[in-house]
């Protein structure tokens, strides 16, 4: 496919290997935020292939996998009741809530459908007018423009009977938490491609001033993520702090302004708790007043649930980049892709996920290179 | 989850903001996506399409840059001495 299949040539990654290891004087250790890019680097074998210039750990951007528990059991509790269609990401449906998951909900009877884009969610209202339909709208930045966009195309349509069950979070505070950890091992980010296309550079510039970090915005395949290493390395040989665009075919300096500004309409931003990493003030997004007749907790009243994390997992640690998940114990063992103990087991993006699928000890082959 | 994939338009339809739409070619796959959040878009253009929305155009000029400097990027380079500039 056009502007995918170029972006994994094996010389040219080759070339860029060699270059990362002539330039490094020392190990550096950088944290990819998304969990595509996790995803990527696992399966390219590009962690083992930078081995042991680079030291590649693996950030909080799986938006399944910081999705707090308290959420998954609202969703759970929505899906269950009658006469309610509970429309989410096929991510969504194996994360484990405090008693079960959505796709336990969906055996017992529960309609629950698998979306792809958030305005089917709108046409099933339309299509349907006896039923409600609650939308699970999660995600970073990437995702919560076309939440939004929802939103309003179902104001527009005068439709009442679909309504948001919201649980979206925002980069920049949790990469502000992570280097405020005085365990923080990270000394320059990968930033997330698609996450800027919308949002642009600017808020990540503080933060590099601040915490003297350089942070490379970086796209999705091997060479894109070869060449977002060798910004950050060459940056921290020459000890610069600066914002890079790597993935500049598709990230502006100023990002999306038009699915900003409908973002912003939609949604303000509030407190939000984070799998492994707590309540960060400002992190996530709620629907501001005007649109509140579509906040699902509000429309059928929903309890506050608790959240908890099975205390055997590690999930936390290895959201903050202070552990692999070959590290823990639980890894390939009592927690599996089939049977999940945390959700960075659960998404395919996750961490422990991409590591089972890539990196179990059968499978782990040290590469010739460089 | 942030996944989004390169695609061509075919066709645009519709000229309300918060609903236009395009055909968008994937490869051989083509599946309609929203317009709403790139309105300068046209036919022929590459787009990146996430959950059945665009967020940008792809500038074609700048997807060569790449290799253009792979290209001329020099092996033998010394430890932590960069041989070539890195594109901005």
């Amino acid at each position: 496919m056009k502007f995918l299949d170029e972006y994994r040539s094996v010389p040219m990654a080759k070339k860029l290997v060699r270059q990362i290891h002539q330039r490094t004087s020392r190990t550096w250790t950088l944290m990819e935020m998304c969990g595509g890019q996790t995803h990527a680097i696992m399966k390219a074998g590009l962690d083992d292939l930078l081995s042991p210039c680079i030291r590649l750990v693996h950030g909080p951007g799986c938006p399944v996998c910081v999705t707090p528990m308290h959420v998954v059991d609202e969703a759970l509790d929505l899906a269950s009741r009658p006469g309610l269609v509970f429309a989410s990401f096929g991510d969504m449906l194996r994360v484990p809530g405090s008693h079960g998951d959505l796709r336990g909900v969906k055996a017992a009877g529960g309609d629950v459908r698998v979306v792809y884009c958030p305005l089917e969610a709108v046409k099933m209202a339309i299509q349907n007018p006896s039923l409600e339909v609650v939308f699970f709208g999660i995600g970073f930045e990437t995702t919560a423009p076309a939440t939004a966009l929802a939103v309003l195309q179902a104001r527009q349509a005068g439709i009442r009977n679909f309504s948001l069950l919201v649980s979206h979070v925002l980069v920049p505070p949790a990469i502000e938490t992570l280097l405020a950890d005085p365990d923080c091992t990270i000394q320059g980010f990968l930033a997330a491609g698609h996450v800027c296309a919308v949002m642009g550079c600017t808020e990540y510039v503080p933060i590099a001033d601040r915490f003297k970090v350089p942070i490379v915005v970086t796209g999705f395949e091997p060479l894109d993520l070869l060449q977002g290493i060798l910004m950050a390395v060459t940056q921290l040989e020459a000890n610069h702090a600066q914002v890079e665009i790597q993935y500049s075919r598709v990230v502006r300096q100023d990002g999306n302004a038009a699915a900003r500004t409908l973002m912003e309409s939609v949604f303000e931003r509030i407190s939000a708790n984070w799998r492994g990493l707590g309540e960060i003030p400002a992190s996530g997004l709620g629907l501001r007043a005007e649109f509140s007749a579509f906040d699902a907790r509000k429309k059928f009243r929903l309890q506050k649930f608790e959240d908890f994390d099975p205390v055997e997992c590690i999930s936390g640690l290895i959201l903050r980049g202070l552990r692999k998940p070959v590290e823990c114990p639980c890894f390939g063992a009592s927690c599996t892709p089939e049977f999940p103990l945390g959700a960075t087991m659960v998404s395919e993006e996750g961490a422990c996920a991409a590591y089972y699928r890539y990196r179990t000890p059968s499978t782990s082959v040290p590469h010739p290179l460089p | 989850m942030c996944l989004a994939v390169p695609g061509q338009i075919e066709s645009i339809h519709g000229n309300e903001p918060l609903t236009r739409m395009a055909r968008v070619n994937f490869g051989g796959v083509v599946r309609d996506a929203s317009l709403a959040f790139i309105p300068e878009a046209k036919p022929g253009d590459f787009i990146i399409v996430h959950v059945g929305c665009a967020l940008s155009v792809i500038d074609q000029a700048e997807a060569q840059k790449i290799f253009q400097w792979i290209h001329e990027m020099q092996d033998g380079a010394s430890k932590g001495r960069p041989s070539n500039e890195i594109p901005g």
